[in-house]
């Protein structure tokens, strides 16, 4: 059974200049399990892992990520992004098990 | 205890795959990749031989930690609808299996980076895939020394 | 910033002492480390990069689910934490810096894990949680980062001094197949390697700390335990007596060095 998806922290600026590229920084809460440690009785602990990130911008995806279980826990992602125009961000991590999480942020231009 | 491997070794070693190799795959960055790394990569490139150059990847030359190694790639690329990286392939060479990631970029980011951390079993080299939007292919390798520390609690 | 508040800590211990001179006390012992250096100066650049930016720091995963927690009805009594002690940036600056403590009613000292069981099972009706479980270490972590930057300042006079000389007592009593004392390696040895380690103080002015090699925040009793393997020896349990009061001695010997909880190590 796969555990649940915790908490995602991401940061990007909540504005930026036409042009701009600015850099988005994602963190989430999940201890990606590689299915080759065992607990303290010396069962096996199954695998768990976020298997795919994906970010889109107004519905568009701009970047997506996928992952081995050679990705520490608590995955760290960051990428850049030139804004052109202000809209909106929607960030989903999905795990093995098909379960996902997402978080979505928005963009203004600035001045 | 474990003996790394003398410098005079491991320069003969490399000498002697780069020899054997040169017919098929003119890089030295090519030689002494692992299996599974191998066949990773060539699942990927085809027939297409990976070129040196455009990538900066980023790594500690010595990890405290094997569990989470921080690495950045970059690519230097204008990343236009015409001329952008389409992939960024990751493989710890030495790992129990090679895959790390694998990312998909767009235009739309301006600028061809990714950061992340990553879990390395040992000391061992970082392979790094680029995919241009023309189909060409770029390598990068860095070695990772990990630290097999005495305090193991 | 660094300076200041080892200044500031020398200055309460000078306090501290002429207090337990008044009280009939023993004088405060002499530290074999005068000048304590954190762990910190014994990271890597790539761990203290991470360490030092706050969004790089997977501890705050940590912190934002003790924030979650600290507002939240847990137990029979209908209580949460804020419900006695609002909000915990204002109410709970300073407290990770002097504890672990003496309790007056319970006549022993208590660290911060122990305190907010005791406020769950005595205030909330809540059951304690167990020492270095996850929604535990939230809670901790998101009370110390209230103290952060502020010194380290125990208080080991008057009736806490016992329970100091027993922590002091068991940091320097050798242990284990490898029969060595805290000391071997945190006083003898700090800035040598042990095979590809490099020894720190064994300065605990960063617990809760985000650990790499166990990608999580751990507590500075789950390190003991740690150490106490590695010298091959049998650990006490966490959250008892013996650890108890040698965190107690641990606090004191960091006397001065700046709250960094949650510190990121290897």
């Amino acid at each position: 059974m796969a555990s649940p998806i915790g908490q995602p922290r991401v940061r990007l600026p909540a504005q930026a200049r036409v042009g701009e590229v600015i850099e988005i920084r994602t963190l989430i809460s999940h201890a990606m399990e590689t299915g080759q440690r065992r607990d303290q009785a010396g069962n096996v602990i199954p695998r768990d892992i976020i298997k795919r990130f994906e970010a889109k911008f107004d519905g568009e995806t701009v970047f997506a990520m996928d992952l081995a279980p050679a990705i520490s826990a608590n995955p760290y992602i960051a990428f850049p992004f030139r804004v052109e125009r202000a809209g909106r961000f929607e960030f989903t991590w999905t795990n093995e098990a098909g379960d996902s999480r997402s978080a979505t942020h928005e963009i203004r231009i600035a001045g | 205890m474990h003996q790394p491997t003398s410098p005079t070794r491991r320069g003969a070693m490399a000498l002697l795959a780069a020899g054997v190799t040169v017919a098929l795959l003119p890089r030295p960055a090519w030689a002494q990749l692992s299996a599974a790394t191998q066949a990773a990569v060539d699942r990927i490139r085809g027939s297409r031989t990976p070129q040196e150059g455009r990538i900066t990847l980023r790594a500690p030359p010595i990890a405290e930690n094997g569990n989470t190694v921080p690495i950045s790639v970059l690519v230097d690329s204008p990343m236009t609808p015409a001329d952008h990286v389409r992939r960024i392939y990751v493989f710890a060479d030495k790992n129990p299996t090679p895959d790390v990631a694998t990312f998909t970029l767009t235009p739309a980011l301006g600028r061809a980076q990714v950061d992340t951390r990553i879990r390395l079993g040992q000391t061992q080299d970082l392979v790094v895939l680029a995919e241009m939007s023309d189909g060409a292919l770029y390598m990068a390798r860095t070695e990772v020394k990990v630290t097999i520390g005495g305090c193991g609690g | 910033m660094r300076r200041a508040g080892w200044l500031a800590g020398a200055g309460a211990l000078a306090l501290g002492a002429a207090v337990a001179l008044a009280q009939g006390s023993p004088p405060e012992p002499r530290r074999q480390i005068p000048n304590p250096e954190s762990g910190l100066n014994y990271a890597t650049p790539e761990t203290r990069a991470i360490q030092e930016d706050d969004f790089l720091n997977p501890a705050f995963l940590w912190v934002e689910e003790g924030e979650q927690a600290w507002n939240r009805v847990e137990g029979t009594a209908g209580y949460s934490c804020a419900s006695c002690h609002q909000d915990a940036t204002v109410s709970m600056r300073g407290v990770r810096a002097r504890m672990p403590a003496y309790h007056p009613r319970l006549q022993r000292v208590v660290t911060l894990e122990q305190q907010v069981n005791i406020c769950r099972t005595e205030r909330m009706g809540a059951p304690a949680l167990p020492i270095d479980s996850r929604p535990l270490n939230a809670i901790t972590t998101y009370i110390a980062l209230q103290s952060r930057g502020m010194p380290v300042n125990v208080d080991i006079s008057g009736p806490a001094r016992p329970f100091f000389d027993k922590g002091e007592q068991f940091y320097n009593t050798r242990r284990g197949q490898l029969d060595l004392r805290c000391g071997s390696c945190h006083e003898d040895n700090y800035g040598r390697y042990l095979r590809a380690d490099l020894l720190s103080q064994g300065m605990s002015n960063g617990f809760p700390t985000y650990r790499l090699k166990e990608q999580r925040v751990i507590s500075l009793q789950f390190r003991l335990q740690g150490c106490v393997n590695d010298v091959r020896g049998e650990s006490p349990p966490m959250g008892g007596e013996e650890f108890t009061n040698l965190e107690f001695y641990l606090a004191w010997r960091a006397q001065g060095l700046p709250v960094e909880s949650p510190s990121v190590r290897r």
